[in-house]
């Protein structure tokens, strides 16, 4: 029987990873994705979790350790963050380009300078292409689920990828909130034993992370881009069975009152919580506005997104991550492109906001739907709208 | 699937990659020739050499090769010609010719 449970998101997380029975932990704790590696360290200590936690020196050194584990073919997890996430960037490319099967709960926090210990998506932006998968929750009941989802699709033979588990920074990893936990012999069944094919062991020798000349380094690089993409059944599959054993179901691209709808707002993580409140606001005062979550980051789900914007005349996208110099807020800019040789497209006004923790409350998301439907009317040359920046006057934005 | 089917890079489809780029066959490296970024290759003068192997002790890639008689050859197969034989050699009976264009 499942159990209902009160739990912080970090514990979540950390209960997760337990019932996952992973072989090795290396971890830095950094705020706010403290509450995670101090919870498993202490199932490790109390023999709640049999595993081995690597109290590492830095975050460089947690992705270095969780890599060795993950060659010699043990279930592997590490966490981190902001700062810590940016540490650990070049080691970050190396599980990826190895196929190991890392899970790495990230919750998200600004980037320095100045140092911020609040949410945003800068850290995570800087990873958007270093080939793992990434998914990101709105709620501890998502923490948990997309934890054990990660295990489950990453080791399957036909994916064998890293995953992300995007939680954001405080406003998720530190709230505390009822969930249902399932039973173990269930999470057994949906986790397979995990067998590594090519695992490091003296009586069959191989070679991890070879030299790669010009004339061999480009296949080796298209061979992990299509098998990235082709990793999209199983992500799907992995959801699926989640729905039939659990009963709760996830999509990479999930739509709330997107029937009928003119606009969509889009996010990605825990405000999607907020934004859908405020969708049930607008619906109830007669307008026809749905949300629209991202929740799968990479690969990115270009035909369902296509899919669910098909009538839709507005997207209004909220980034919380600044591309200096760029094309606008990341999201948007991607979906802009995504969406670049479809006919009859939605318009996407990108807004810029939630940076370092700031709050974007129901009010901002109003406002930011209103504001939406206005310009997608009127037309504007900016490429996107910072909110709630002082001096900066309303409705005035970045132009390129 | 595995890249251990092929001598040579150069013949790899993206296909034949193994997951990872993890290479299966240890040792492969010896069948890479890495020779041929050389521009100067050590002459040995038979006449000089006294045997000593200090040349094969202090080549940096394992590409001298000791021979029965007792001599030892460069092996331009791996050789990068660095010319640290020629410098180490107590009798000055290694000298490093030029790699001109054949």
């Amino acid at each position: 029987m499942s159990k209902r449970v009160v739990l912080e998101a970090s514990h979540a997380v950390a209960e997760a990873v337990k019932m996952a029975d992973v072989d090795l932990i290396a971890a830095y704790p950094i705020t706010p994705q403290t509450h995670i590696p101090e919870r498993l360290a202490e199932m490790v200590a109390d023999g709640d979790l049999d595993a081995a936690y690597v109290p590492v020196e830095s975050e460089h050194s947690a992705m270095s350790a969780v890599l060795g584990a993950a060659a010699v073919g043990a279930r592997s997890f590490t966490t981190t963050a902001g700062q810590g996430l940016e540490l650990m960037h070049e080691a970050v490319y190396v599980a990826s380009s190895h196929r190991y099967p890392i899970v790495m709960a990230v919750c998200n926090r600004a980037l320095s300078s100045p140092i911020s210990i609040w949410c945003d998506h800068s850290d995570i932006m800087s990873c958007r292409d270093t080939s793992w998968i990434q998914v990101f929750c709105l709620n501890n009941q998502e923490s948990f689920d997309m934890t054990i989802w990660a295990f489950r699709v990453a080791e399957d033979p036909d994916v064998m990828f890293p995953i992300m588990v995007n939680l954001d920074g405080f406003t998720l990893s530190h709230v505390t909130e009822p969930l249902e936990l399932p039973d173990q012999a269930d999470v057994d069944k949906y986790i397979p034993k995990y067998n590594y094919r090519l695992a490091l062991k003296p009586e069959a020798p191989s070679s991890h992370g070879c030299f790669g000349l010009p004339e061999i380094y480009t296949e080796v690089k298209l061979a992990q881009e299509f098998a990235l993409r082709a990793s999209r059944p199983i992500i799907d599959k992995g959801w699926e069975e989640m729905s039939a054993m659990f009963g709760r179901s996830y999509k990479a691209i999930e739509t709330y009152k997107g029937e009928g709808a003119k606009t969509l707002v889009v996010t990605m993580g825990s405000l999607g919580e907020t934004a859908k409140m405020v969708v049930d606001q607008k619906r109830e005062q007669g307008e026809a506005v749905g949300h629209l979550n991202i929740r799968l980051w990479r690969p990115f789900p270009f035909a369902d997104f296509r899919d669910a914007v098909k009538g839709v005349e507005t997207l209004v996208v909220l980034d919380r991550a600044i591309s200096f110099g760029g094309p606008g807020g990341p999201v948007a800019s991607e979906l802009r492109s995504a969406l670049y040789d479809v006919e009859n497209k939605p318009k996407i006004v990108g807004f810029i906001g939630g940076l370092g923790g700031r709050e974007i409350d129901a009010e901002t998301f109003a406002y930011m739907i209103d504001r939406g439907n206005e310009i997608a009317k009127s037309g504007s040359d900016y490429l996107y709208e910072p909110i709630l920046v002082r001096g900066l006057d309303t409705g005035t934005g970045v132009r390129g | 699937m595995a890249m251990k089917d092929f001598t040579n890079a150069s013949d790899v489809c993206w296909q034949d990659v193994e997951l990872g780029a993890v290479v299966t066959t240890p040792g492969s490296a010896s069948v890479r020739r890495t020779g041929d970024w050389r521009t100067e290759r050590p002459i040995l003068d038979k006449e000089k050499c006294i045997k000593c192997g200090l040349c094969w002790l202090h080549c940096p890639d394992a590409a001298i090769t000791p021979l029965d008689d007792g001599y030892f050859e460069p092996d331009l197969f791996h050789c990068k010609g660095c010319g640290i034989c020629a410098a180490i050699c107590p009798k000055k009976a290694i000298t490093m010719l030029e790699e001109v264009e054949q």
